[in-house]
C-alpha cells in the first residue's frame, strides 16, 4: 500500500514475470509486491514487514534478490522478475519441484512456510551465481531473510544439498 | 493441485523414506522404560503441506480472495490509561461509504472470552482505556485509500488517568500462588552457603513472520465465517458465539495456512476475528483485517516480563537444601492467560532439582501496558533462566564444576517435586545433561576457557582497558544449562478440556483424521497421518487430514502447551486401534489394510470419536496446588559456546549442543526442527531481543528496531534427541515445542560468565550490559573484583549474597516509564 497510490497517475509498465511478458496499469509508486500479489495474483510472494527487514517478499529482478516491498513498479519497467511460482516446472502430472525446493522438502527447510518463498529466491540467486556448499557463504547469502521457525540449520543444509555438497 | 517431487538425487544423503515407497510408516514401539539417545532413525514422511508451501500455492489469510471484500482497520488508544470520552468523525468526509463500529454494535457480551471477563472487545464510550494500543473504534471501507482517509478523520477524546507501569508496585493482582514443601527455616539452618539473586527478564515478541490476519465473511444464516491465521479455532468460536450471539453453526472458524504462532496466535486472534466479524456484519460484506508488522508488534501479546528473586541454601558439597523463590510477572492491562502462565512459571521456578525445603511465591499484577500472553515456554523460560543462573553462581561460589553441581541435584526416578509429585517414570535429566556435555566436550573446553580467563591480564577491573589486550580481542566461553518442561496442560487442565479427536473410514476406504489441532509449521499435518497409518498398517498417503474448520472437526483442545503430539496424537492412536478392531472383527479377522475397502463397501463410513480420559495415576488439586502438576516432564540440556567481543561487548553464540528428551521421537527431522527453532528463539531472548517502553508504549515496535537473529547470528545447532517414553500415552511422546526455549538463555549467560567472569542477571545480555559488567561503562565504582567476590563466599560460606549487587546494568525496574529510550 504505497502512500502515493492515491495521487499518482496510473501508467503502463511492461516487464516479464517468470518468463511471461506482462503489462500492468498502475501508479508508478505502487509497490512491486502489491502488483505481483494483487494485479498478477501471484500470492506466493509474502509480506512480513513492509520495510525491507524480513525478506519474505524477496524476488529476483534481473537475477538479483530484492525486497519487493521496497521497489516501486516504475523501477522494474523492462526488467526480468522471478518469483517463487516460477521455480517448479509444470508437467502434465502437476508441478515438479526444482532441486532447491526438493532439498528444502527433504531436509526440513520449510516449517510454517511464510519465509520460504523469499528464502528460496535468495538461495536461488546464490546458486545461480555459482554459490557452493560453504556454510558461511550460504548464511551470508540468506542473511537478509528472517526465519523464526527453523533456527536456519535445515535451511542452510538444504541449500548446501542443492549446491551439490553434503554437510 | 498435484505436485510431483523430482526424482531422487544422488547428492541427497540418506533420502528420507516417503509414503508410497511401499512399506507402511514406521511402527511406533515404546521400549520398556528405556532411555534411548541418538538420532539414527528413518527420517519420516515428507512434510505433507511442504510442496504447497515451497511452490507458493499454499494460501495464507492474506492470499485468500473474497470478491467485494472491504478492508478493516482499528482505531486504538494513544493513552496508557484514560477515560474514553468519545470520538468525532470529520464531517468533511463522506461517511456513508464507511462502516463504523463501536462497542454499541456488539450484539452480545463486550468481552473477549478467556479466563477472566475483564477485556472488552472495544472500549465503550465512557469506559476506561487500560493500555496504549487498546481498540476503541473499527472502520471498514471498500478500498484502502478511503479507509486511510477515514482513519485520519477520526479524533478520539480522552481524559488521562494515572497509569501504573511497575508490576512490583501494582496492587491489582491477577493471580498468586504459594507452593511450599518441607521446612524452609530448617533448610536454611543446614545451609553452608546462602546465595541470593534477583533476575529480570523483559518482554519478548513471538515474531511469527506472518502477521495476525483474519477475514470475516457474513453467512446467509446471519452468522459469520472467519478465515485466518490462528492456533486455536475453538477459542475463537467460543468468543464469537458469546460476543456476537451466534449459535454453534452460525459461528464458523476456518484456519488458513498459518505462518508461525509460537503462542502469539493463541489468544489475540479472537480479538482480530471479533473485530473483522463486527465490521462484516455492519457492512454486509466480507472484511479483511490484516495487520501490518507495526500494528502486530504494537498491539499483540508478548512474553511476560518477570522479576525473579532467589534465596538458596546449599551445603558445602553443593547439595541444594533450601529454595525461597519469589516470582513477579507483569500481566499487562488484562488478565488474558496470565494466571496459567504464572502457574507454569511458578511450578518450574526451582529448576529440575530435588530440594526438600521449598517456598515458591508467585504473583502477576496489572500494569497499563498491552496485555502479555502465551509464548513458547509459557512462563517457564523466565523462571528457569533465574534458577539456572542461580545454580551456576552457586557452582562458582562453591568451586564445584557446573556439571557436577547439577549432577548432584538433578531429579532422578522416585524424587518428589515441591507439589508432592513423585516422578515415577520418564525422567531423563541426567541423560540429557551427560549427552550434551559429552557431545560438546564440555569439561575439556571449560578447562581451556577458564585457563585462558585466568591468564588474561587485567581481568576486568581496570576501567577503560578491561579484559582487552593487544592479543585478545575476544574472550571465549562455554556454558551449560538444564531444564524441564511439564508436558501438556497444567494440573487438571486436560481433564477440563476433555478433547475429542476423530477418525473416519469413508465409503471409499480412505481414512480421514478430524481434529481441531492446527498446523503452524510444527508438523501436525505430517505426524498425525504418520501415527494413524502406522497403527492401521497403511501408507501415510492413505490417510487424509480434514481442514481445521469448526464446521467439520471436533474440539481437540487448543494447539498449545506442546500437547498436540502427546495428547491429541495419543487420542488418534486410540481411535485408530478402535477402528481397526471394529473393522477387523466384522470382516472375519482380516488385517485392516486388506479388508478396509470391502468394509467400506459393505458398511459405509465408520467414524470413531475419541475423547480424552484422565491419565492413570495423575491427580492434581487446584485448590491446594498439591499433586501431579503434569503427567510427565520433558528434559533438556543445552551447552552454548560464545565469543564476547571485549571492545564492543557483543556476544556471538558460535555453537550449541541441545539434548532434548521428548519421550518418543515421531519424526526426527520435524523434531530436530523444533529443537533448532526453539533454541534460536532462546538465543535471541538471551542476546538481542528486547522491548523498550516509554509511558507504557513499546518504543521499538517495528521490525527495523525489534531485532531477531539472522542466519549469520545463528549458531550451529547440534541436536540430540533422547527418548524416555511416558507410559500414559500409547506412543510415549511427551511434547517438544517448548522444551528448548527453557534452556537456551541460561546456557548462553553461563557461557558469557565463563568468558568474562561476570554474571549477567538481566536479559538480554546486550552489549550495554556486558560492557557495564566488564567495568567499561558506568556502575564500576563499587564493582568488587572477582577475587573479592570469591573471598566473600569462601570462608565461612554461611552468608553469601548476590556477589555483584552493583553489577546490575539496567537501573530501571524492568520497564521504563521514564526510560530515556534509545536513538531510533
Amino acid at each position: 500500500m504505497s502512500g502515493f497510490e492515491a495521487t499518482a497517475d496510473a501508467a503502463t509498465w511492461r516487464f516479464t514475470v517468470n518468463g511471461d511478458q506482462v503489462e500492468v496499469v498502475a501508479p508508478g509508486m505502487r509497490r512491486l509486491l502489491d502488483v505481483l500479489r494483487e494485479e498478477l495474483a501471484l500470492t506466493g510472494t509474502k509480506e512480513g514487514c513492509g520495510e525491507g527487514e524480513c525478506g519474505a517478499c524477496t524476488v529476483l529482478i534481473d537475477g538479483a534478490p530484492v525486497d519487493s516491498c521496497l521497489v516501486p513498479v516504475c523501477q522494474v519497467d523492462g526488467a526480468r522478475i522471478a518469483t517463487v511460482e516460477g521455480l517448479a516446472e509444470p508437467s502434465p502430472e502437476g508441478l515438479v519441484l526444482d532441486s532447491l525446493q526438493q532439498a528444502f522438502l527433504e531436509a526440513g527447510g520449510a516449517q510454517c512456510g511464510i519465509c520460504t518463498p523469499g528464502m528460496l529466491m535468495a538461495a536461488r540467486a546464490y546458486l545461480d551465481n555459482g554459490g557452493g556448499a560453504d556454510e558461511g557463504a550460504i548464511r551470508e547469502a540468506i542473511a537478509g531473510n528472517l526465519c523464526r521457525c527453523t533456527g536456519y540449520t535445515k535451511i542452510v543444509e538444504a541449500i548446501a544439498i542443492a549446491a551439490g555438497g553434503r554437510r | 493441485m498435484t505436485i510431483r517431487t523430482s526424482p531422487s538425487r544422488t547428492t541427497t544423503p540418506a533420502r528420507p523414506r516417503r509414503s508410497g515407497d511401499g512399506d507402511a510408516a514406521d511402527a511406533l514401539v515404546v521400549p520398556d522404560g528405556v532411555v534411548m539417545p541418538g538420532r539414527a532413525r528413518p527420517a519420516g514422511p515428507l512434510r505433507r503441506e511442504g510442496p504447497a508451501k515451497l511452490t507458493g500455492e499454499a494460501k495464507y489469510a492474506d492470499d485468500l480472495v473474497f470478491p467485494g471484500a472491504w478492508y478493516g482497520a482499528t482505531i486504538r488508544s494513544t493513552d496508557a490509561h484514560a477515560r474514553f470520552d468519545g470520538f468525532d468523525l470529520d464531517p468533511a468526509l463522506d461517511w456513508s461509504k464507511i462502516a463504523v463500529v463501536t462497542a454499541q454494535d456488539i450484539p452480545g457480551d463486550n468481552v473477549v472470552s478467556l479466563i477472566s471477563d475483564d477485556q472488552p472487545v472495544l472500549v465503550p464510550v465512557g469506559g476506561e482505556i487500560q493500555h496504549h494500543a487498546e481498540p476503541l473504534v473499527l472502520l471498514a471501507a471498500a478500498d484502502r485509500d478511503t479507509l486511510r482517509r477515514a482513519r485520519h478523520a477520526v479524533t478520539v477524546r480522552t481524559t488521562a488517568l494515572a497509569p501504573v507501569f511497575d508490576p512490583l508496585a501494582s496492587d491489582h493482582v491477577f493471580a498468586h500462588y504459594e507452593i511450599t514443601a518441607g521446612d524452609l527455616e530448617a533448610g536454611f539452618a543446614d545451609a553452608e552457603l546462602v546465595l541470593e539473586g534477583t533476575y529480570r527478564v523483559g518482554h519478548q515478541e513471538q515474531l511469527y513472520i506472518e502477521n495476525n490476519a483474519m477475514i470475516a465473511v457474513p453467512r446467509e444464516d446471519g452468522g459469520v465465517a472467519v478465515h485466518g491465521s490462528l492456533q486455536c479455532p475453538y477459542y475463537i468460536h467460543k468468543a464469537m458465539k458469546r460476543s456476537l450471539r451466534l449459535t454453534d453453526a452460525q459461528a464458523q472458524v476456518i484456519q488458513a495456512e498459518t505462518g508461525g504462532g509460537f503462542g502469539g496466535k493463541e489468544e489475540y486472534p479472537s480479538i482480530v476475528a471479533l473485530h473483522a466479524a463486527l465490521l462484516a456484519l455492519k457492512a454486509g460484506k466480507p472484511v479483511r483485517m490484516i495487520y501490518d508488522r507495526h500494528e502486530d508488534l504494537a498491539a499483540t501479546t508478548k512474553r511476560h516480563p518477570a522479576v525473579v528473586t532467589h534465596r538458596t541454601g546449599f551445603t558445602r558439597d553443593g547439595m541444594l537444601v533450601a529454595q525461597d523463590i519469589e516470582v513477579v510477572m507483569d500481566g499487562g492491562a488484562y488478565c488474558t492467560l496470565t494466571p496459567v502462565v504464572l502457574s507454569r512459571g511458578a511450578l518450574h521456578s526451582g529448576g529440575p532439582y530435588r530440594c526438600a525445603n521449598v517456598r515458591i511465591r508467585a504473583r502477576a499484577t496489572r500494569t497499563n501496558t498491552p496485555p502479555n500472553g502465551a509464548f513458547r515456554g509459557f512462563g517457564a523460560p523466565q523462571t528457569e533462566f533465574a534458577a539456572e543462573v542461580q545454580m551456576g553462581r552457586a557452582a562458582e561460589a562453591l568451586k564445584i564444576s557446573p556439571l557436577d553441581i547439577r549432577r548432584r541435584n538433578l531429579y532422578r526416578l522416585g524424587d518428589e517435586t515441591p507439589t508432592g509429585q513423585v516422578l515415577h517414570e520418564s525422567v531423563a535429566a541426567e541423560e540429557v545433561l551427560e549427552r550434551a556435555a559429552e557431545a560438546a566436550e564440555f569439561e575439556g573446553v571449560a578447562a581451556r576457557t577458564s585457563a585462558a580467563r585466568a591468564r588474561r591480564p587485567g581481568s576486568g577491573h581496570v576501567p577503560g582497558s578491561a579484559l582487552r589486550t593487544s592479543r585478545d580481542r575476544t574472550a571465549s566461553g562455554i556454558g551449560v544449562a538444564l531444564a524441564f518442561h511439564g508436558a501438556g496442560f497444567t494440573g487438571s487442565g486436560e481433564v477440563k478440556l476433555a478433547s475429542v479427536a476423530s477418525l473416519e473410514l469413508d465409503d471409499t476406504g480412505r481414512i480421514r483424521i478430524l481434529t481441531g489441532s492446527t498446523e503452524m509449521g510444527q508438523g501436525t499435518k505430517t505426524i498425525f497421518p504418520q501415527l494413524v497409518a502406522a497403527e492401521l498398517g497403511l501408507a501415510v498417503d492413505d490417510v487424509d487430514m480434514a481442514p481445521q474448520d469448526t464446521a467439520l472437526v471436533p474440539d481437540s483442545g487448543p494447539t498449545v502447551a506442546s500437547r498436540t503430539a502427546m495428547v491429541v496424537g495419543g487420542l488418534l492412536i486410540q481411535a485408530a486401534r478402535r477402528l481397526k478392531a471394529r473393522v477387523e472383527e466384522r470382516n472375519g479377522g482380516g488385517a485392516f489394510a486388506d479388508v478396509r475397502l470391502a468394509d467400506a463397501a459393505a458398511y459405509g463410513p465408520t467414524r470413531i470419536d475419541q475423547q480424552f480420559e484422565p491419565y492413570p495415576h495423575v491427580h492434581f488439586d487446584d485448590a491446594t496446588y498439591r499433586g501431579d502438576a503434569y503427567p510427565a516432564f520433558g528434559w533438556a540440556a543445552c551447552v552454548a559456546s560464545v565469543d564476547v567481543d571485549l571492545d564492543s561487548g557483543e556476544v556471538t553464540v558460535r555453537d550449541v549442543v541441545a539434548a532434548d528428551d521428548v519421550g518418543k521421537v515421531i519424526h526426527p527431522i520435524l523434531a530436530e526442527g523444533q529443537v533448532e527453532g526453539g533454541t534460536l528463539q532462546a538465543i535471541g531472548y538471551a542476546t538481542i531481543e528486547e522491548i523498550k517502553l516509554r509511558d507504557g508504549r513499546y518504543l521499538n515496535d517495528r521490525l527495523a528496531t525489534y531485532i531477531i537473529p539472522t542466519a549469520l547470528d545463528a549458531p550451529r545447532i547440534h541436536t540430540i534427541l533422547v527418548e524416555a517414553p511416558y507410559g500414559g500415552v500409547p506412543h510415549g511422546a511427551k511434547g517438544i515445542g517448548e522444551l528448548p526455549m527453557d534452556v537456551g538463555a541460561p546456557a548462553v549467560v553461563a557461557a558469557i560468565h565463563d568468558a568474562i567472569g561476570a554474571w549477567i542477571h538481566d536479559l538480554p545480555a546486550s552489549p550495554e550490559r556486558i560492557l557495564a559488567a566488564l567495568g567499561i561503562t558506568p556502575s564500576v565504582d563499587q564493582e568488587p573484583s572477582p577475587a573479592e567476590v570469591d573471598a566473600t563466599v569462601e570462608s565461612p560460606i554461611t552468608a553469601g549474597t548476590d556477589p555483584r549487587p552493583d553489577a546490575r546494568t539496567d537501573p530501571q525496574v524492568m520497564r521504563g516509564p521514564r526510560d530515556p529510550g534509545e536513538p531510533r
